[in-house]
């Protein structure tokens, strides 16, 4: 009894004693995919990118306490919104981060701005999230499909290959990037000779590749995700459509993709990533900090865009001296960006980050000097041109 | 003819007693009660209605496995689209709560009909695959019909005003109504089962052959089972939608109907409160576990093995077995 109640003295005086070490105490909660197809590009890493965020900030010197926790949502919109609510009702969570997959994203989205919180989207795709979805609660940092699709159609057709053939994976989310590429290939001076929908998700594309290589197209654009586009590209090797002199173009791909698939079978994949860890000098320094952190493996450009976003948001916790969603999310607009990764960039009034996005093409096996050397640039792609204008988002906020 | 049901009628009426339930079962549905009255001050709202929901959606099945001991594999069909019906009402048509509601399980009723037509004119194994078969059915329109959203789902559903009048954004508010439409459910369930036509029912299960020769139409009986089960389990499904303001892919997927299954069985098939256990159990620890990512699905894989193994007629029916009642 009188121990309980001494340990209950102890707890109580801690729970007073932490609010006056600092000044603002927040909890970031990294929800991701820890286990499915998705937990290389996000996973873990994406928690050790916040970690590493907190420590740079600086965040205890400057009296803020923060605490991270994290999830795995295992790509299922239901668990994601299940765990979110969560996490904003009972368990204190001011900010969650990350996120991939569209549809537990959107619905992170809907909770978060309920819920009047703050939501960090990295991992996830779709351009709705600052388009019709759009939400004063969210930004959305590193990539989406509408900046995808540009950047490789246009690329792509400006550098000769204007005829295109799809390998979409047939459901919404393929269809959408479908049709934005083709849009952007029809744009950009290219034709688009034809389409074949795979079920989702595929393991046999092998009809469909023959159709695809039958077309005579110069580029196969791979509108599909995950599993299906190293699937995919796999037995397009061994249907040697590429040494047969066509193109394929990842719409979705990740360095870690190509990790997976060794450079044998993805070289001369064209691709657009908003970073490579391979950029420049500060690039490479955090990439090497982060890979001792993280078992020796390169960041993606999800953890990139985790450890950016939660530094700047800490940046604007600390400007408006509060955790107030509408004071910091004010502050996260206002301010530019600055970090190591993705250098200046701002926060649109629509919750996008604007930065420079990169189109690379994957190295052939001579041209690689060691492990994760994959990629070389092919061209840069400014921040104005990298995504969609504000205008056209159709999202509310901006009018 | 007409004699034989009069006095299987009677017979039933004054075993089931005058006052309709056993003390026993008085008492256990009023301990229910209290502790579902209680559980949302005590644990997170939430968490608390997704287990009354599923509660609803096992018994629900149970109703057509333990009672009209038919097996079907494609529950989710009913409890998904009911859940995309009942979405799309309340976001797209700006239908109350208590009619998205509706709606959903009316969408979820004439499904059952018409599946459950035709699925109950074979028996066994394939019965079960002509269900599951339905339900796959139903989850690639779901993917594909241009309401659904596909993977995205129909999301941030209103959860609207009671009525046009009481508003349900309040998680607390949303628990009793939910609680209600469970409870209302789970004690329509328990008068199905000791009616008259519950009585056939089990008749028919325990010995199809000897109900044909006392002129039951066992057909109909079954149709009917069907419906009411598919209709449970739409109400369930609604519910759910409402109360996360989703409807996904994951209400319809055949991981679902595989879930119920596992609820019924663990719980006790053929218990009036076995699937509540089973649903609770289940939730629980998916809710609790889910740390452990896709673990999850291997360590119900473990319990499932080792409830079947040494309890086989679940955990309610050995209970029920110990103290020599039925329960």
């Amino acid at each position: 009894m009188r121990k309980a109640k001494l340990l209950l003295a102890s707890v109580a005086a801690i729970l007073v004693a932490t609010p006056v070490l600092a000044d603002v105490s927040v909890k970031i909660g990294v929800m991701n995919d820890r286990s499915g197809t998705y937990a290389d590009l996000s996973g873990e890493g994406s928690v050790v990118a916040a970690r590493m965020a907190v420590e740079d900030f600086g965040a205890a010197d400057k009296g803020i306490d923060v605490t991270i926790v994290s999830a795995d949502h295992q790509n299922k919109p239901d668990i994601a919104s299940n765990l979110a609510r969560q996490w904003y009702d009972a368990e204190g969570v001011d900010v969650i981060a990350d996120v991939p997959t569209s549809s537990a994203a959107l619905a992170v989205n809907d909770i978060t701005r309920e819920k009047n919180k703050i939501f960090l989207v990295s991992g996830a795709a779709t351009s709705d999230l600052t388009g019709k979805s759009c939400s004063p609660n969210t930004v959305h940092w590193t990539y989406d499909t509408w900046s995808l699709a540009h950047g490789t159609g246009q690329a792509m057709v400006e550098t000769g290959g204007d005829s295109w053939f799809f390998l979409t994976a047939d459901y919404a989310f393929g269809h959408a990037l479908e049709r934005d590429t083709s849009e952007v290939v029809k744009d950009s001076g290219g034709e688009v000779l034809g389409a074949v929908r795979h079920p989702f998700p595929g393991q046999d594309f092998s009809s469909f590749l023959l159709q695809a290589q039958a077309s005579g197209a110069k580029v196969i654009g791979l509108a599909n995700a995950g599993a299906d586009t190293t699937n995919a590209i796999k037995q397009a090797r061994e249907f040697g459509i590429t040494q047969g002199g066509q193109s394929l173009a990842g719409l979705l791909i990740f360095i870690t993709d190509v990790h997976a698939l060794g450079l044998d079978t993805a070289q001369g994949l064209v691709l657009t990533e908003a970073f490579y860890w391979d950029l420049n000098d500060q690039t490479r320094d955090w990439a090497q900090r982060f890979a001792e952190a993280h078992n020796g493996s390169m960041p993606t450009m999800v953890h990139a865009g985790v450890y950016a976003s939660v530094l700047h948001y800490l940046k604007a916790v600390e400007a408006a001296d509060s955790k107030d969603a509408e004071a910091v999310m004010a502050k996260m607009k206002e301010m530019p960006s600055e970090d190591p990764l993705f250098g200046t960039g701002e926060v649109r009034q629509d919750g996008r980050h604007v930065h420079d996005m990169y189109l690379f093409q994957v190295k052939s096996p001579d041209e690689s000097k060691g492990e994760w050397d994959y990629y070389k640039t092919l061209a840069i792609i400014a921040a104005e041109r990298a995504f969609r204008p504000l205008g056209e988002g159709e999202c509310p906020l901006v009018q | 003819m007409a004699a034989d049901i009069e006095t299987l009628d009677k017979q039933s009426a004054t075993k089931a007693g005058a006052a309709g339930m056993p003390r026993l079962h008085q008492v256990i549905f009023a301990a229910l009660l209290a502790l579902a009255l209680a559980a949302p001050f005590m644990l997170y709202p939430v968490f608390v209605m997704k287990v009354l929901c599923f509660v609803l959606f096992a018994c629900a099945f149970n109703l057509l496995l333990g009672f009209g001991g038919l097996l079907s594999f494609g529950h989710a069909a009913y409890f998904g689209s009911a859940s995309y019906v009942a979405a799309h009402a309340a976001k797209v048509w700006g239908l109350t709560p208590e009619l998205a509601i509706l709606c959903g399980t009316a969408a979820a009723a004439a499904l059952g009909f018409v599946f459950g037509g035709l699925a109950i004119r074979r028996a066994g194994i394939y019965f079960a695959m002509v269900t599951l078969a339905f339900a796959q059915m139903v989850y690639f329109f779901a993917l594909q019909a241009p309401f659904t959203g596909g993977e995205d789902g129909i999301q941030a559903v209103p959860r609207g005003d009671l009525l046009g009048i009481i508003s349900l954004r309040s998680d607390l508010t949303l628990y009793f109504f939910v609680l209600a439409i469970v409870f209302t459910g789970l004690l329509l369930i328990y008068r199905i089962v000791h009616s008259p036509f519950g009585q056939v029912l089990k008749a028919i299960r325990d010995n199809e052959p000897r109900a044909v020769s006392l002129g039951y139409r066992v057909n109909r009986y079954k149709l009917a089972i069907f419906v009411l089960s598919a209709t449970l389990a739409g109400l369930a499904g609604s519910t759910k939608a409402l109360v996360f303001q989703l409807a996904s892919l994951t209400d319809v997927h055949w991981t679902m109907s595989g879930e119920v299954v596992l609820m019924t069985l663990l719980g006790g098939m053929g218990t009036v409160f076995g699937p509540i256990v089973g649903a609770a159990a289940i939730v629980t620890m998916q809710n609790y576990l889910a740390g452990f990512g896709a673990w999850v699905t291997v360590i119900q894989g473990t319990i499932f093995v080792i409830g079947v193994l040494l309890f086989r007629e679940g955990i309610v029916g050995v209970l029920s077995r110990w103290l020599k009642k039925s329960l």
